[in-house]
């Protein structure tokens, strides 16, 4: 079973372990001169949550089938997640570095079959909640009792397939699926809602048969609980993390410039001083 | 011999014999009378996933499937599945490797009424130029029953083309097995030149072969039911042995068995080559015996074409 109470001393090792992914998530972006960093760090404290406390894994045993299942829909945000596995142990961190080298375990989106710990391959907006209901449907086939947890983009689900896989998972009753949409409110040209409206969020994830969750997405307290909450519920789950895109940095912070471009060498320097002074966010 | 069966019901009714004893697949629908595996759910509770009429869903969700270790069939038109979820098929199903068979029914231009929004004509093209994709069509019910048991046994991503109409069978249900791969020569009357055919219109190579025999024409007649990989030493016997090669398929002939074949052979052993096909346009409403014979892929257009081709050698 995945971890699902946990107390102060957790939160606290937790939100340590955040400030260290989000200086990988850094780092990896500006070794590799190329990345999308501010949807990563949107993300740090719900996959650092999820990885080093909630998912049932084991890293020695990485496609163990009755472990949980994390798919990562918004797969530009994928050095968030190499970050959570290199320091999970499924593979040397030293390959971080590496991000979208030629011959790299670390490809510019997922490669589940390049990436040790990786559930599903991504990179192609609006897909992972598909998949999701797919191996949320295995799991009720075989009898086993993990749960697919699937992070989409808030600029993600304007696209329809998204709404076809959540249909489905209301159809199907899906208590086992939970989705995760990254709420930074962010997309690589503007504001989401300038681009492309979304909201009223809640009203259409339960219009869809779905129980909703709205949480801090930065507190790792509100973090814990949600994942939590979502288990109890008996439908699939929507966790809403209200975030902000580049969180953690300031001159990322709400800028959509920073939803795909790498770090100068100086804008390196500056941002892992201010994660690390920052500290918890 | 003598039975008339489609090769999309020939290969469902056997997929739906196979679950009987097999039970480590599951069938995905999206809604379509396709080839009988709507019942697949009835028959076996559990083991069919409805996803509704939404096929870029239905693909994402074979492929979570899949990803679990299951073996997946899903069955849509050959259409929705080449086009409608195109990407899904290529970046979810074929680029992680996954063990998903995919039925494209309501093949070419056999259609007939429903017309060209529903004719898969480009479907080989498409999922032929996909890494890790295989791509097979049974020529009649036989080889279609006969796939439906080596298809539970393949491994990847496969793509089954099945046609809607009932075709006579050509095959001995007592000798024919399928095999991935290889070609099947099924007649040989000399070596002026080779029709190698994909499909149920192998009955119409046949019958053209059985003409041009009256006329003094010896002619070689493969059937190619796995379009890829292709087998290409039948492609470069038949060009060294025959020296002339003619494809005959029910598909575009921008990037289905014909240009699989050109391009082997104009690399390997140029020889002068007639693709038979349909010729860069919709399909149309209509009886399809009219309209094979408006793209020239009838009998007598075969003959005619075959003729053509043996004065280029």
């Amino acid at each position: 079973m995945n971890r699902l109470v946990f107390n102060q001393k957790d939160v606290e090792r937790l939100e340590q372990q955040a400030i260290q992914i989000r200086q990988d998530v850094i780092s990896m972006i500006h070794a590799a001169k190329a990345g999308h960093p501010g949807g990563s760090l949107s993300a740090v404290e719900m996959v650092t949550a999820l990885y080093f406390h909630v998912l049932n894994i084991d890293p020695e045993n990485p496609r163990w089938p009755d472990r949980d299942r994390f798919v990562l829909s918004k797969g530009h945000a994928c050095p968030v997640l190499y970050a959570a596995l290199a320091r999970r142990g499924f593979f040397d961190p030293s390959h971080l570095n590496t991000l979208r080298q030629y011959h790299s375990i670390l490809q510019g989106h997922p490669d589940m079959n390049k990436t040790p710990g990786l559930d599903m391959t991504a990179g192609s907006l609006g897909n992972g909640l598909s998949i999701g209901v797919g191996m949320a449907l295995s799991a009720r086939l075989h009898k086993q009792d993990y749960t697919t947890y699937v992070m989409l983009g808030d600029g993600e689900i304007q696209e329809g397939m998204v709404w076809e896989a959540a249909m489905a998972a209301g159809h199907h009753d899906l208590k086992n699926l939970v989705a995760i949409v990254d709420c930074n409110g962010v997309q690589i040209n503007g504001w989401v809602n300038d681009v492309m409206t979304v909201e009223p969020l809640a009203d259409k994830w339960r219009a869809f048969g779905w129980a909703v969750v709205e949480v801090n997405g930065h507190n790792m307290t509100d973090v814990l609980t949600a994942l939590h909450t979502a288990k109890t519920m008996r439908k699939p789950t929507a966790i809403l993390m209200r975030t902000v895109k580049g969180k953690g940095v300031s001159f990322m912070e709400d800028q959509p410039k920073w939803h795909g471009a790498a770090p100068t060498d100086e804008e390196l320097i500056e941002a892992i001083a201010q994660i690390k002074e920052g500290g918890v966010v | 011999m003598g039975t008339l069966l489609a090769t999309r019901m020939a290969f469902g009714q056997e997929l739906l014999e196979i679950a009987k004893t097999k039970t480590d697949f599951v069938v995905c629908n999206a809604d379509t009378k396709t080839c009988g595996l709507e019942k697949f759910g009835q028959m076996f509770p559990g083991r069919e996933f409805s996803f509704g009429i939404a096929e870029q869903n239905l693909v994402g969700g074979a492929a979570g499937l899949a990803s679990c270790g299951n073996k997946v069939f899903l069955a849509t038109f050959g259409v929705f599945a080449s086009m409608r979820a195109c990407e899904q098929v290529r970046t979810f199903i074929c680029y992680p490797n996954l063990n998903v068979t995919i039925i494209g029914t309501h093949a070419g231009l056999q259609v007939g009424g429903d017309g060209a929004t529903h004719a898969a004509i480009e479907d080989v093209s498409i999922m032929r130029s996909f890494p890790n994709m295989t791509v097979v069509q049974p020529a009649d019910a036989v080889s279609a029953r006969a796939l439906a048991h080596a298809a539970v046994d393949f491994e990847g991503p496969l793509y089954i083309r099945l046609h809607r109409n009932a075709v006579a069978d050509i095959y001995d249900p007592e000798t024919y097995q399928f095999e991935f791969g290889k070609a099947r020569t099924v007649r040989e009357d000399g070596s002026d030149l080779t029709i190698i055919s994909s499909g149920i219109l192998l009955k119409k190579a046949l019958d053209a072969a059985e003409i041009l025999k009256g006329q003094g024409v010896g002619v070689r007649v493969v059937d190619m039911a796995t379009i890829k990989p292709l087998d290409e030493e039948a492609v470069l016997r038949a060009a060294r042995e025959t020296g002339a090669i003619m494809t005959v398929e029910d598909h575009t002939v921008l990037g289905g068995l014909g240009s699989a074949v050109a391009e082997v052979v104009v690399s390997k052993c140029p020889v002068p080559m007639e693709l038979v096909g349909i010729q860069d346009r919709f399909g149309e409403s209509g009886d399809p015996e009219l309209i094979y014979r408006d793209h020239g892929m009838d009998v007598d257009s075969i003959v005619a074409k075959a003729l053509a081709l043996k004065a280029r050698k």
